[in-house]
């Protein structure tokens, strides 16, 4: 142990002062990072921390507005993937990029693969030369298998596989075991400890505390795209790590919010979904914000699109003032009060085909015709109404969607399902990739409409707006309710360690 | 107030059509003659109709390839009923043609909605095997004039206020489809299901359903457009309107009529059929080569989707920098 850190002293790959800002947004602010040899280094921090900024930056996908990054002491620009591939830099993605109807040899080699001396595929190099990869990495797979015919943990392999066969000597892993299953966590475990004898030096992304814990030699911390701390594991705690995280200067204002305790309009009893979620059961009283917080892959949103009959449950009731509710399908929730606004504003939200107006009555069309025509002033006079409302700037309601700013397209979504004069409405993620100055509109309106008794569900997983806003939080993990909290337990740690798993909970209660 | 997209390559074309007839008026004054023009307007009858169809098909992002081989096997069966039922009515036989195109036009839309075939695949299958029906139920013979009743030739040749029949069909299609574009719920779901399928299902609209009822409407028009062209040419055989599919897709193309979904009109699709009607029966007339006929006409599907990408492109700015934005 001691040796080897001894001869790390020096990284191989640095990171000094990098900055990068999109419109409206400081992603990275002089942030270092420092990766060594034979180490892994977790890199930890919140949602909207920086941490996929900074592995687009060492990928070469994105460039640094400022700073240096240094491979093995020397200053290197990093302008293409092709770049950080060369200088030995590779990642294995959450998602893995690889071919689906390509043999795990050919997604190991391809763009590099051995030629013969007409310069076509030698494909009998290709195949051993793969195999002896795979062995080295002990991933016991058949090189002629197609990779759509691998589960996720063995793509990790072969990813991992191309990785080392562009001798790489940075490996970053983005959330590796996102997707795995624990059989398959503790081999990736083991291939982690195979590439530090190797010499590689590993940068690990986690939400996992007990994963940092299990196999990082080092963390570095970064907060809302700062850099915050780093230095050895064997001298911090999940508590110390936490605090660092979260321990944030509120620099966001939240408009003041009447707590108002009424009866309940929407319950949710023992919902449940064969891969999804389980054992779900909650209420929502008239006139509340209701945060629902989690990490990334916990379930909200799917139990979202399921109370809202876009997937259906396998088991469980829900009940819409004291009566039962059928939902199979998003006109049936709509027709029982309930909407979704959902996260992808592009995806899943306003149809650019159509004009301002159009979009806004889309869901209340029974209401703006009469016997089965369309009263385009109807129309008008329903638009009218809900974006000045809710202080949409635009020229004219006749405009094209695809015209206005995303503030204003996301106000245009919710003009429409406001229209629909809904009991239940459910924000996903409503201030995502929106300005500061349309967050604070969007909050101040939920505010409005909750003290005008509509209930909302919020998922988010900015903390601040999560506990600026709610009334209540219900904090999911693996597709189940970890925790509801409330008053004065609502804290950013309290919220962590529910969303991350941290059972140990020493003096929470100074906090 | 901006200016629309639409009107503005609906008023390009209109002026190309112009521009066109003026041409060929230049070299041949009797073509822009109201009566010549009437004939052009009723021989361009059905491809108006079918290109209805196509449009609202196209707008919910599928593609009906079928439609040719339905407007054959309708034709068929409406002759072979009125060589073995003579004195049935035409509303009848109106209907039946209507009903028959309706079925099959559902077979195709149901394979969509309810099994998710791709739409290219399904057409293209129940093209052939429509093609393959009338094959069978007419042993390859022809049904021909003289075994036709009157009335049932006569129907879209009938002159009523100085345009035959054919055409009166092909305004109420059009008048009809206006409507329901601009003024229906029904219409409003095809435009938000071509134009963001993912946001047409939070918004309550049933993207599969939606995709069939404009099969259903496709149909529909096929199977009418079945009865009035066998009835007007006055004969039935298995290749009737063969390869007509793609006439109906190119003169939607040439409308404006995005391949992509979501975007379109239906004044955009009688256009796009109109450019196509007078090139095809303005080029004989001053003796311009059939080739050159195919050369414009494949011509204009080309410029007409450059103008699409072009109006397009400006969208996909906005998409970038959203996708350059952090996640």
């Amino acid at each position: 142990m001691n040796e080897r850190l001894a001869l790390a002293h020096s990284p191989v790959v640095s990171m000094d002062a990098i900055t990068k800002t999109f419109p409206g947004v400081k992603a990275l602010d002089q942030v270092r990072l420092d990766l060594y040899p034979g180490e892994v280094t977790a890199l930890v921090g919140e949602n909207g921390a920086g941490k996929s900024t900074t592995v687009k930056v060492l990928t070469g996908i994105y460039r640094p507005d400022a700073g240096t990054i240094r491979i093995d002491g020397k200053p290197v620009t990093l302008s293409t993937p092709n770049d950080a591939s060369n200088a030995g830099i590779t990642a294995i993605h959450q998602e893995t990029v690889l071919f689906d109807e390509l043999s795990v040899a050919e997604n190991i080699f391809i763009g590099h693969a051995p030629r013969t001396r007409l310069g076509l595929i030698d494909r009998a190099e290709m195949h051993s030369a793969a195999q002896q990869l795979l062995d080295e990495i002990g991933a016991p797979l058949n090189t002629h298998t197609l990779l759509r015919d691998l589960g996720i943990a063995n793509k990790h392999l072969v990813a991992l596989a191309r990785a080392l066969s562009v001798d790489a000597r940075v490996v970053i892993m983005d959330e590796p075991t996102a997707a795995l299953s624990h059989k398959e966590i503790e081999e990736l475990y083991a291939l982690v400890e195979t590439l530090k004898t190797q010499g590689k030096a590993i940068l690990f992304i986690s939400h996992k505390f007990d994963e940092i814990f299990r196999i990082a030699d080092r963390y570095t911390v970064f907060r809302d795209g700062a850099f915050v701390e780093d230095g050895l594991v064997t001298d911090i705690d999940e508590d110390g790590l936490v605090k660092m995280m979260v321990g944030r200067s509120v620099d966001q204002i939240f408009p003041p919010r009447q707590h108002k305790i009424a009866e309940d309009v929407f319950e949710v009893e023992a919902y449940e979904h064969p891969t999804e979620f389980a054992d779900i059961s909650f209420s929502l009283r008239r006139g509340e914000i209701l945060g629902f917080y989690g990490l990334v892959g916990a379930g909200r949103s799917e139990l979202m699109q399921s109370l809202f009959g876009i997937t259906r449950p396998s088991g469980g009731a829900c009940r819409i003032n004291g009566t039962p509710c059928v939902i199979r399908s998003p006109a049936d929730a709509v027709a029982n009060g309930i909407v979704y606004v959902p996260e992808d504003r592009g995806k899943q939200g306003a149809i650019i085909g159509l004009p301002i107006f159009q979009n806004i009555t889309l869901p209340s069309l029974g209401r703006t015709s009469r016997s089965g025509f369309l009263k385009i002033a109807e129309e008008f006079k329903l638009a009218r109404e809900y974006s000045t409302r809710l202080d949409l700037r635009a020229a004219s309601l006749d405009q094209d969607v695809g015209s206005l700013s995303g503030g204003n397209q996301q106000k245009v979504v919710i003009a429409k399902w406001l229209a629909t004069q809904p009991q239940v409405i459910i924000l996903d993620e409503p201030t995502k990739g929106i300005d500061i100055g349309s967050k604070a509109a969007v909050h101040a309106f939920m505010a409005e409409l909750a003290a005008e008794g509509l209930s909302i569900i919020m998922v988010s997983s900015e903390i601040p707006e999560v506990i600026g806003m709610s009334d209540r939080v219900i904090v999911m993990r693996d597709g189940r309710i970890a925790a509801e909290i409330s008053g004065r337990d609502l804290h950013p740690e309290t919220l962590v360690r529910h969303a991350a798993g941290i059972t140990t909970t020493p003096q929470l209660q100074e906090a | 107030m901006l200016p629309r997209l639409i009107p503005v390559r609906e008023t390009v074309l209109a002026a190309a059509i112009l521009l066109l007839l003026i041409l060929v008026a230049s070299r041949f004054s009797g073509f822009v003659a109201p009566a010549n023009l009437v004939n052009v307007f009723n021989d361009t009858a059905p491809l108006i109709i079918l290109a209805l169809g196509q449009m609202v098909v196209i707008m919910t992002r599928c593609i009906d390839l079928s439609v040719a081989a339905n407007l054959a096997l309708t034709g068929m069966v409406v002759a072979m009923i009125n060589v073995a039922m003579p004195d049935l009515p035409i509303p009848v036989i109106l209907a039946i043609a209507v009903l028959l195109g309706s079925v099959m036009g559902a077979i195709n839309g149901m394979l969509v909605w309810k099994l998710a075939i791709p739409p290219i695949v399904v057409t293209l299958g129940t093209m052939t095997i429509f093609r393959g029906i009338i094959f069978l139920i007419s042993d390859g013979k022809w049904v021909n004039s003289h075994e036709m009743s009157a009335a049932f030739t006569g129907f879209p040749r009938a002159v009523v206020l100085g345009l035959p029949m054919m055409s009166w069909v092909a305004i109420a299609a059009v008048a009809l489809f206006g409507v329901m574009m601009a003024r229906t719920p029904l219409g409003r779901s095809i435009i938000a299901v071509g134009g963001n399928p993912h946001a047409a299902v939070y918004t309550g609209i049933n993207v599969g359903k939606t995709q069939f009822i404009a099969f259903l409407l496709s149909g529909a028009l096929a199977g009418l457009t079945g009865y009035l062209w066998v009835a007007r040419y006055a004969v039935a055989y298995v290749d009737i309107a063969g390869g007509f599919e793609l006439e109906v897709v190119a003169a939607c193309v040439i409308g404006g009529i995005s391949i992509a979904g979501g975007i379109g009109s239906v004044g955009g699709a009688v256009l796009g059929a109109l450019f196509l009607g007078v090139v095809k029966n303005a080029m004989p007339v001053v003796n311009i080569s059939p080739f050159w006929q195919l050369a414009i006409s494949g011509s204009a599907i080309l410029i007409a989707v450059a103008f699409n990408v072009r109006a397009g492109r400006s969208k996909g700015r906005i998409i970038l920098k959203r996708a350059e934005a952090p996640s």
